[in-house]
């Protein structure tokens, strides 16, 4: 026997929206884990040099990072267009490496102050000069395990 | 009789987790950072002149790098694409060479009795004006040659590439091939006046 329904409207039901926090959230699982923090806000501008035999930087908070390269566009009429070192967020001197690094190593835990690493993020223009400076400046604060970043390439 | 519970409305949590996926969108980046690791040797006292020390010039490999970028290998002008092999050559010496460097036998767990060279030295130079692109380019190829080597010992003694074996076995092959890259005390080349 046929029922007649007075009060329904005719059309299709509302979609049922109740699984989209779950599809959000697994984009945001994924997300979570594939990315990394940002380091800091680029004062210079660096573009790796690519090398073959590279090993991945692991245990982000033992790291910390050097930048070597030409000021960006904004920096160019204050600091000019010469190589410059930025420590954090600030363009720093040599001579302030030293004191850095020192700085940074007292702030970690006391069991990781020995496997401390420090990676030199520098363009592949660069002179030598200023890297073997940083390295001396890096020998003189006895942060002695360094890496060079450079980026993937298949061969010659 | 259990009553039945109202059912919390969830259509606000679609907005929070996508306020959260924005926030991780901005705040991270996809690069994952790689590079060649190094250790540098330990500061020299400061009242202590760099003083050189006593190596046999048959252990010695020396790279030089000037300021166009040229490499002197060995006292011989070179392309960076036969680095290694000559790099690998050296290391090895198969031929027990009297010019390459000294070979000592040794036993090892897991090895065996391996004949290498242990007090060989490879000695990058470069100059102030060296551009950083070739100095990485020859620091890889160095890497690359003691990689391969100890590649060559592991599938030779287990058949496996190095990355497979387990850790007492690595720890062998490396005893074998050790990295041993120095980066001598800054001085100035010629090429720069």
């Amino acid at each position: 026997m046929a029922v007649i329904r007075k009060g329904e409207k005719r059309g299709t039901p509302a979609l049922s929206t109740s699984s989209l926090p779950d599809i959000i959230f697994m984009l945001l699982f994924f997300f979570m884990a594939v990315t990394t923090m940002k380091e800091v806000t680029y004062k210079v501008r660096v573009s790796p040099p690519s090398a073959t035999e590279l090993q991945k930087l692991e245990n982000k908070s033992l790291v910390r990072y050097i930048y070597v390269g030409e000021p960006t566009r904004e920096f160019r009429e204050q600091f000019g267009s010469a190589t410059r070192i930025q420590l954090n967020d600030q363009f720093a001197d040599v001579t302030e490496i030293e004191n850095f690094i020192t700085m940074e190593r007292t702030a970690m835990k006391e069991e990781d102050q020995n496997v401390m690493t420090v990676s030199i993020k520098a363009d592949k223009d660069t002179k030598m000069g200023i890297i073997t400076d940083i390295k001396q400046a890096l020998r003189r604060a006895y942060a002695l395990k360094i890496n060079y970043q450079a980026s993937a390439r298949q061969s010659f | 009789m259990a009553r039945k519970l109202n059912e919390i409305n969830a259509s606000s949590m679609a907005d929070i987790s996508f306020l959260l996926l924005i926030f991780f969108l901005v705040t991270t980046s996809m690069n994952v950072s790689t590079g060649l690791t190094r250790r540098l040797p330990p500061p020299l006292p400061p009242d202590q002149k760099p003083q050189d020390i006593d190596i046999k010039k048959r252990n010695i490999f020396v790279v030089k790098i000037n300021s166009l970028n040229q490499l002197l290998v060995q006292g011989e002008e070179m392309n960076i694409r036969d680095l290694k092999e000559k790099a690998k050559e050296f290391v090895k010496n198969e031929a027990n060479d009297m010019h390459l460097p000294e070979k000592f036998t040794k036993e090892f767990e897991t090895l065996g009795v391996v004949e290498y060279t242990r007090d060989h030295v490879i000695s990058v130079q470069n100059d102030v004006d060296t551009q950083y692109q070739a100095y990485i380019d020859v620091q890889n190829e160095l890497v690359a040659a003691y990689n391969e080597l100890r590649n060559e010992l592991s599938q030779l003694k287990f058949g496996k590439k190095f990355d497979e074996l387990n850790e007492l076995q690595q720890k062998d092959v490396q005893a074998v091939y050790p990295q041993k890259i120095s980066e001598a005390e800054p001085k100035n080349y010629g090429g720069s006046n």
